[in-house]
């Protein structure tokens, strides 16, 4: 099977832009990347849109209506946070399967503000603070908790993620906030679900990012490989059955099945990891993925954000970008951004945040329900 | 108003049974090939696969508390705060609910604490004015 290349990529910087339109984002993300490669979309032989909230209203079409109707199939994917991922996914394996050369793969969503989840029982009350919270943050305090349940994990370790996902946006023009905030503020901020205070939450905002992805006869072809990077591996996992899961969503499972996947795939460990954008969701989603990933053994996941080993210039930065808490996730978008973040260190390109001398990098989403995708990215030359 | 004033509660879940003459109490369905105990109905095992292997079973009204979190921001109209708390049962079955009777604080609240699962009124009446039964747990020392 052929090698498959990121051949161009690009993101808009993420905020809120409730005059535009969902096929408006996700179409200017797509000419970025098409720009990024010198390409055009009459060079594409497909699109693989991701896009959650309005799946059932067929937003790849649509992009294509403002950027060029050349007849080309489109996959519509939606897969709760994992839609971005998904949808890159689903242009790799056209690509391994030999199927297309060229194709485009494109991430956008456009969010309101406030609390997600917390849907009702399905009886004719709803129970979200009758039965329990099953909003995100609250989900995900469960999932922090459990940590510290079995690890002795503190709210202060925690809020340290935020602390530094924040200062690492500072170096990214494209995160949707540049702004420092110290663990005082981070700790003493509004209280949603303990312990994830409201600056340890994401952020909603809208969003779009886009990759072009090339075979290697193509990208050969097409004179572009010098800026190219190898996908090494592609994993994809749904929850496999554990204990509560289908109480608390078992995030852990399901990601650590999609790196095992991931990097046998690859023939690497995670060792051999340069730099990491993974699912910070909410801060204490970080900390549980820094083991999932196998960046640390089990329990060392605290220790690792204490001694800065994922900050900028440690031995593993995390989320240079800013993540999700500061860069903003916008849902379906995220999947594709988190692969334009680790192809711009790859190419040497991210400026002041740049991973030196970085040559593999992984990405990771997980959504809720579950799902897990898992990315590693390769510098070619 | 006086007709559903006076009306049986319905269960705020399928699994919460009332019945005529006893107690309420929580139903679960296991599996008779691997044991593995489910909230709610299924035919098939999500831990094993097997078929047609479900018999009912009555819940434990007690168990430890295996996480919780305490939540000071929901949507408008929920009273916070609260603690939301996941609960092993004895004898099988994991069930995510309200912790009551106690301080929501996270320092008062103990990992592996024995609590009790108790039935009372919801508080919330659906669009017809019906009223509602729910489970909560409380601590059980």
């Amino acid at each position: 099977m052929t090698e498959v290349y990121v051949v161009g990529t690009d993101m808009i910087k993420f905020g809120r832009f409730p005059d535009r339109t969902v096929p408006q984002l996700g179409a200017e993300a797509a000419l970025m990347a098409l720009d990024d490669a010198g390409l055009t979309i009459h060079d594409m032989q497909a699109l693989y849109c991701g896009n959650l909230y309005e799946a059932s209203n067929m937003p790849g079409q649509r992009v294509l209506r403002e950027i060029g109707q050349t007849g080309i199939p489109v996959v519509n994917c939606a897969n709760a946070c994992a839609t971005g991922a998904t949808a890159f996914r689903e242009g790799f394996a056209a690509i391994k399967a030999g199927m297309y050369d060229v194709v485009l793969c494109v991430g956008v969503e456009q969010m309101g503000k406030g609390l997600l989840g917390g849907g009702g029982g399905g009886s004719g009350i709803p129970t979200e603070g009758l039965l329990g919270s099953g909003t995100m943050p609250s989900v995900f305090a469960h999932v922090g908790m459990e940590h510290t349940r079995n690890h002795g994990t503190t709210f202060e370790q925690f809020a340290k993620v935020s602390v530094k996902n924040h200062h690492h946006s500072t170096l990214n023009p494209k995160a949707m906030y540049q702004i420092e905030t110290p663990l005082q503020e981070v700790m003493g901020a509004e209280m949603i679900s303990y312990p994830n205070t409201k600056l340890m939450c994401s952020v909603n905002v809208d969003g779009s990012a886009a990759a072009v992805l090339a075979s290697e006869s193509a990208a050969k072809r097409l004179g572009l490989m010098g800026r190219a990077v190898r996908v090494r591996a592609s994993a994809m996992t749904s929850d496999p059955y554990t204990p509560r899961n289908l109480v608390m969503p078992d995030f852990n499972a399901v990601t650590r099945l999609a790196a095992k996947q991931a990097y046998e795939q690859a023939g690497i460990g995670p060792e051999d990891v340069n730099l990491v954008e993974l699912h910070d969701c909410f801060a204490t989603a970080e900390i549980v993925h820094y083991e999932n990933l196998g960046l640390c053994a089990d329990g060392e996941g605290g220790r690792m954000i204490d001694e800065g080993e994922t900050a900028l210039g440690g031995r593993v930065p995390v989320n240079v970008s800013g993540g999700l808490l500061s860069k903003g996730h916008p849902l379906g978008a995220t999947g594709i951004a988190n692969i334009y973040e680790v192809t711009t260190h790859l190419r040497g390109e991210a400026g002041k945040r740049q991973v030196e001398g970085a040559r593999i990098g992984l990405t990771h989403v997980v959504g809720m329900g579950s799902a897990c995708a898992i990315h590693v990215l390769e510098k070619v030359n | 108003m006086p007709e559903a004033e006076s009306a049986k509660p319905l269960p705020v879940v399928s699994f919460l049974k009332i019945p005529e003459d006893g107690e309420p109490y929580l139903e679960g369905y296991k599996c008779g090939a691997c044991g593995e105990v489910f909230l709610g109905e299924r035919l098939v095992c999500a831990a094993c696969g097997a078929r047609n292997k479900m018999a009912t079973v009555r819940l434990a009204d007690k168990g430890t508390l295996y996480n919780f979190t305490v939540v000071h921001r929901n949507f408008p109209g929920v009273p916070v705060p609260f603690i939301s708390a996941i609960v092993d049962l004895e004898g099988g079955g994991t069930l995510k609910g309200n912790l009551v009777d106690m301080v929501p604080s996270p320092e008062a609240i103990k990992f592996d604490m024995p609590v009790n699962v108790v039935f009372r009124d919801a508080g919330r009446k659906d669009k017809d004015g019906n009223s509602y039964l729910a489970y909560f747990f409380t601590p059980a020392s």
